[in-house]
């Protein structure tokens, strides 16, 4: 992937697939320290698929849950000295809480730190895909911190679903002008 | 600064439309965004597509969705339109600049752009 922002939108395009009703994806950035976090609640997965998950040749797999996704996400940090963590809680019917969360952290002055890039195009991607899912997104700069969260945009809405154009260009010079205000 | 005030405004003014959205899906132009997508620039493609249908006249008549791998992973970002009453059209390699182009010539111009399809590529 050119983008860490791309890795961003192919982990997230899982949880959807994991039929994930919230997503929360946070990016932290301190000093040389890059940490991102997709958290979703969705049917998350046994102890099995989560080993097969993270090194995809090492076991059979029978399933397809996520492909080369996570392993080029791994890929990703640890080049950079990093790491790569993923928990996950299988839904086993009892209304207990379930879904996967991926932490991965990336050290950003190493050379083979894979540049964010274009963020904002993941998230307007991601709501215009699956505008029945709720995204809580947030970015800590330093200089201030980015956040949408598609809940508060539904209360304003009411009826009118996500993926109409204008709500996608508003949600998208909505983080620009966030950024454009931190940047200054 | 994008305020709420502002989606408020857009709620108002899209509650009168939201009738006409449910005549759409006479076309739909799906993009495929799993890794193999993603990887080979599909984004940009699909964003190109939301773009120039929305700002054209198309926008009562044409979805933009997004679906998993289609299977060609070599010849992705791979785009497929489908017509009622017509073959599928699958393109493949796709870019920002060719999607503005299908939208011109195919989705408007209803003749699709042979060079780009599957049958010109493989």
């Amino acid at each position: 992937m050119k983008e860490l922002s791309l890795n961003i939108l192919d982990i997230a395009e899982n949880s959807a697939k994991a039929r994930a009703s919230l997503i929360e994806i946070t990016i932290k950035e301190a000093a040389n320290l890059l940490t991102l976090i997709i958290k979703d609640d969705g049917t998350g997965m046994s102890e099995k698929t989560l080993c097969s998950v993270i090194d995809p040749f090492y076991t059979t797999r029978t399933t397809r849950k996520v492909g080369l996704g996570i392993p080029l996400l791994k890929m990703a940090c640890e080049m950079t000295g990093g790491k790569l963590e993923i928990k996950s809680r299988e839904d086993d019917g009892s209304g207990a809480p379930h879904g996967t969360t991926v932490v991965a952290t990336f050290y950003t002055d190493h050379l083979d730190f894979t540049p964010l890039g274009d963020v904002i195009s993941t998230v307007i991607t991601l709501i215009q895909g699956h505008p029945d899912i709720d995204f809580a997104y947030k970015h800590s700069l330093k200089g201030g911190e980015v956040t949408l969260d598609t809940r508060e945009l539904r209360a304003v809405l009411e009826d009118i679903p996500l993926d109409t154009y204008d709500v996608i260009l508003w949600i998208k010079e909505n983080l620009a002008d966030q950024y454009e205000a931190i940047n200054k | 600064m994008k305020s709420l005030a502002e989606l408020q405004a857009i709620k108002e003014r899209m509650k009168n439309k939201v009738i006409l959205r449910e005549g759409s899906g006479e076309v739909r132009v799906v993009v495929g965004m799993a890794t193999c997508g993603i990887a080979a620039g599909a984004r940009p493609v699909l964003n190109a597509f939301v773009e120039a249908v929305n700002n054209s006249d198309l926008a009562g008549k044409v979805t933009v969705s997004q679906t998993g791998c289609i299977g060609i992973c070599q010849f992705e970002p791979v785009v497929e339109i489908y017509e009622a009453g017509k073959e599928k059209t699958t393109y493949v390699k796709m870019t920002a600049e060719k999607a503005q182009e299908i939208v011109e010539k195919h989705l408007k111009g209803g003749k699709p752009v042979s060079e780009y399809t599957i049958g010109s590529n493989s």
